[in-house]
């Protein structure tokens, strides 16, 4: 082996993740302690908690009080450079020449034929840096796009921790934990603040349709980050919850997920399950004026020669029984759809629902529309035909989250 | 004398599965087999007391479970074991592993390139689309496009239904994948030499091309469409070795009533007026059938066992051009203790799993080279694993069998026969690629069974000891397999059929093509075959 002796020990160290399958993120230590139910699946290769001890009052925790959840699994990309504002305008949806320093907005890329690659959120730190946030992972794409620009990609998944801090007492917190500043920011933007020495990005998003603020802090300082927020929380019922609770949050904004809501172009086996962003609620991200952008073609075509095939729509079901992945019919005979989450809303006190429907069904068809629901009771399914009603998205509107200054709760 | 109503030459898997399913249809058939056991290149022997060899093929994943259902294997004693991922040693004294866990496969490819790690899924993504696509015809008898028979008409439609099922996108990416170099279409994913050697490896095994040589991606392909209990792409061991593959087909033919001989050698197919009426053995006895079925290669049977006078000129040049090149060996070895390796923690589920040396594509083309000159591979390419860290059956405790594919080893060297004396250089060749890896190594090994291109052919009967019966290259599948016209297991003799690899879909421990001939057998007997399930739904 003396011949062999080059080693690279950077590479060679990182030799025994195989031991440990799903990673803590850096507040595991945190979630540990508090994960009483030892509830645990698998984000993105993280061991990530269903719920960590009440997935009710964790919901309510998010919609009464102020609950706090640990996004660091979501995957992250540092873009840099001068071009980085023409690159991700190039790559992605909307107009990111509108996007200023200090915002954030939601938005979606495609591949060439204008198949949603993913959605995301696109944090514009600086003239040239940005931060793109998304559910799956895209290094190849985004840097052979990069060809042609000057712009650095870099994956930064492991090294920033991330926290969404959700609900009514969530700006009362930040400001009680000495963010000085922070009822200055409205939604969709953000700001750094001081803390131990570095800085930590406060951004006014989440996915909750509630006030909210989201957090990255360089991994070494997560864990003195969420001290902070929990003590300066203590009174005003601050709780760490499970992705089950944000789940139903994020249903009640009317909100999607990839690879739950539609299926995203680089997973997709068949050819059908590729979705146009008009076909999944995104349509209203395409910006045909701002300029060439990764599938425009495709979709302006797609628009023109009227080949969309699948609408993405809210739907409220008589009843309370959630009609999860139930089959959507029109006249209780045809099949037009599929539900792809469901629940009972506390806050809209109704039965709704996202589902995928076959064009002109959600479009311009949209009476006499029925889900059947395979309710299983005690072993048996109790089957109901209920009547569905295409209404708009979000479920629930809470003024608070778009209020300024913010309310202290 | 008594006549058979089938006669099948050679008991292979493929020989055994299609004289399972004519027994169990109610014909009486009787297999004859040259060596004194069954199995051909799936088999498993004691060479030396208390260690079992996997001594041909050595692994399964391509065997049909509708095949293990119908001939009720698990009742006859086939188990198989999923192993865990692989690995490839890279010279600067690490590796990379191929774990089944997908994010820690992604996170072990991070290690050498975060990029190629990110790009697995949209690689997976369209090895998949294309298997999803060729998996449904491997148990259909391939079209025959020049006649214009109804069924071949109606398959033909199939074919280009599927086809036509594709987007534009998917289509054009199929004509790649039937005509590209395995290294060209890694390029199109992955930068990192090591990462496109750890999934080259899978488009060159068995063939007598390099991995930059066209039609290599097609290979690729035919090793991700089996399984193991549904788990799509997974590869195994057969409790026993590949032996209990052939064990399970053997007991379950003899239970259906049907009869075996072994030692007993064919030395041409009896034929009478253009038809088929028997096999003549080595000793000159005569043993008549209404039909005789070769699961030789089409070589080994048309050019061995059937008088030429009895072929069309045109078949039996195409039989004589058919590409059956000897490209690879196997080294079986004994070990006394599990092998360490310098760069392998002790604990890696790697030991259970196969390992590669080869960290480039450009040093197994390089191995080829040694090949095209006619010599075994001075750096060969390795396909290594250690069965007995998940099957106690097959060596003492403590102890293993270690089981090397050896690639490549010319069917000639340098245009005279193989000596024993460049056989046991041929060994050295692994041997000392091993030691380099791993301390000690040859002080652990007890016995070996070396096995050149010549031992494979002398024993198994494979022509150059080409493990496919035939490249696996697209001028050579379909209804082009083996040879245009015939590619329906019937040939230009009368009651002549054949069910080996040589014909489609080809070959790895399949069972398709055995079973495939035995649906035409019976077509053409008009007897239905009510003991064969369809292919299972591709959905």
């Amino acid at each position: 082996m003396n011949r062999h002796a080059k080693i690279n020990s950077a590479r060679t160290a990182d030799q025994s993740h195989f031991r440990t399958l799903r990673l803590g993120t850096p507040f595991q230590p945190r979630i540990d302690a508090l994960g009483l139910k030892q509830d645990w699946y698998n984000w993105a290769g993280y061991r990530a908690p269903h719920s960590l001890w009440d997935e009710e009052l964790e919901y309510f925790a998010i919609r009464s009080q102020a609950a706090l959840f640990d996004i660091s699994p979501m995957t992250k990309y540092r873009i840099e450079g001068p071009d980085a504002e023409a690159y991700l305008d190039r790559v992605t949806l909307r107009d990111v020449t509108r996007l200023k320093p200090g915002r954030v907005h939601y938005t979606a890329w495609c591949d060439d034929e204008g198949f949603v690659l993913d959605d995301g959120t696109l944090f514009r730190l600086s003239p040239t840096r940005f931060r793109l946030c998304s559910q799956e992972r895209h290094l190849p794409w985004l840097l052979d796009s990069a060809i042609g620009y000057k712009v650095s990609v870099e994956e930064e998944t492991e090294a920033v921790a991330g926290l969404a801090l959700q609900g009514p007492t969530s700006f009362a917190i930040l400001r009680d934990a000495g963010f000085a500043g922070v009822e200055r920011l409205k939604v969709f933007d953000l700001a750094e603040f001081a803390h131990e020495g570095g800085t930590v990005t406060i951004s006014r998003t989440g996915f909750t349709g509630d006030l909210g603020y989201e957090l990255f802090v360089p991994a070494d300082k997560a864990l003195s980050l969420w001290d902070r927020l929990m003590a300066a929380g203590e009174l005003r019922g601050i709780r760490a919850i499970g992705y089950t609770a944000l789940n139903r949050a994020r249903l009640e904004a009317g909100l999607i997920v990839a690879n739950a809501d539609f299926t995203t172009a680089e997973h997709a086996i068949r050819a059908d399950r590729l979705r146009m962003p008009d076909e999944i609620g995104l349509g209203f991200m395409i910006d045909p004026d701002k300029g060439h952008f990764n599938g425009r073609r495709a979709i302006l075509e797609a628009r023109a020669k009227k080949k969309l095939r699948h609408v993405l729509v809210g739907l409220e079901i008589e009843g309370n029984i959630p009609a999860e992945h139930a089959i959507v019919y029109y006249r209780k005979s045809q099949e037009i759809g599929l539900v792809s989450a469901a629940m009972w809303s506390p806050m809209a006190k109704r039965n709704i629902a996202l589902a995928s429907l076959r064009r002109p069904y959600g479009e311009t068809i949209v009476d006499d529309l029925w889900v059947e629901i395979y309710a299983m009771r005690e072993l048996q399914y109790q089957k109901l035909m209920k009547k569905a009603k295409v209404v708009p998205r979000p479920f629930i509107k809470l003024d608070r989250r778009t209020a300024n200054p913010p309310a202290d709760f | 004398m008594k006549a058979w109503d089938a006669i099948v030459i050679g008991g292979g898997h493929n020989g055994l599965v299609n004289a399972c399913y004519l027994q169990r249809a109610g014909l009486d058939v009787l297999v004859v087999e040259k060596n004194d056991w069954v199995g051909g290149a799936a088999t498993s022997r004691e060479l030396t007391p208390g260690f079992l060899y996997s001594n041909c093929s050595y692994v399964c994943s391509l065997f049909r479970p509708e095949i293990m259902r119908d001939l009720e294997l698990p009742r006859f004693g086939l188990q198989v074991i999923s192993y865990e991922g692989g690995a490839v040693f890279t010279r600067d004294g690490d590796y990379l592993a191929n774990y089944r866990d997908h994010d820690a496969h992604r996170r072990e490819f991070a290690r050498f390139s975060k990029r190629d790690a990110e790009a697995y899924d949209r690689y997976s993504r369209d090895v998949t689309r294309q298997c999803r696509f060729i998996q449904p015809l491997l148990m259909r008898t391939a079209p025959d496009p020049t006649s214009f028979r109804l069924r071949d008409l109606g398959e033909l439609i199939y074919l280009g239904k599927k086809f036509a099922g594709l987007s534009a996108e998917e289509m054009a990416l199929t004509l790649r994948f039937w005509t590209m170099s395995i290294s060209d279409f890694l390029d199109e994913y992955f930068e990192t030499d090591v990462i496109k050697a750890n999934f080259a490896l899978s488009g060159i095994i068995g063939t007598a091309l390099g991995p930059m040589s066209p039609g290599t991606a097609y290979v690729l392909l035919h090793h991700y469409m089996g399984e193991v209990d549904g788990s799509v792409g997974a590869w195994g061991y057969a409790r026993g070795g590949m032996g209990a593959v052939t064990r399970a087909l053997a007991a379950s033919f003899k239970a259906s009533g049907g009869t075996i001989r072994t030692g007993a050698e064919v030395d041409h197919v009896l034929i009478r007026n253009g038809k088929a009426k028997g096999v003549v053995l080595a000793g000159g006895e005569e043993i008549h059938g209404k039909l005789v079925i070769s699961n030789a290669d089409v070589k080994r049977t048309f050019l061995k066992l059937v008088e030429e006078k009895e072929l069309p000129d045109i078949f039996l040049r195409r039989v004589r051009n058919f590409k059956i090149r000897g490209s690879s060996g196997k080294v079986n070895i004994a070990l006394d203790s599990l092998p360490e390796f310098h760069a392998l923690p002790k604990d890696s589920p790697v030991y259970r799993a196969d390992m590669h040396f080869t960290d480039s594509i450009e040093r197994m083309e390089r191995a080829y080279d040694d090949w095209k000159a006619g010599r075994w591979s001075a750096d060969p390419f390795l396909d290594m694993m250690i069965p007995t860290t998940l099957d106690p059956t097959m060596a003492p405790p403590g102890k293993h069998f270690m089981s090397c594919f050896v690639q490549y080893a010319p069917p000639k060297i340098d245009g005279r026969d193989w000596t024993d004396a460049d056989r046991d250089g041929f060994a050295e060749s692994v041997v000392s690629q091993i030691a380099q890896y791993s301390p000690g190594f040859r002080d652990r090994i007890v016995h070996m069974e070396v096995r050149t291109p010549r031992e494979i052919e002398a024993e198994v009967g494979l022509t150059e000891g080409n493990i496919f019966q035939g490249e696996l290259t697209f001028d050579q599948l379909l209804f082009n397999r083996p040879v245009p016209g015939y590619a329906q297991y019937r040939s230009p003799v009368g009651g002549l059929y054949m069910c080996g690899s040589s014909t489609h879909p080809g070959g790895g421990v399949m069972g398709a093509p055995g079973r495939n001939a035995a649906a035409e057998i019976l077509r053409d007997l008009a007897k239905p075959s009510l003991h064969m399930s369809p292919a299972h739904d591709v959905i």
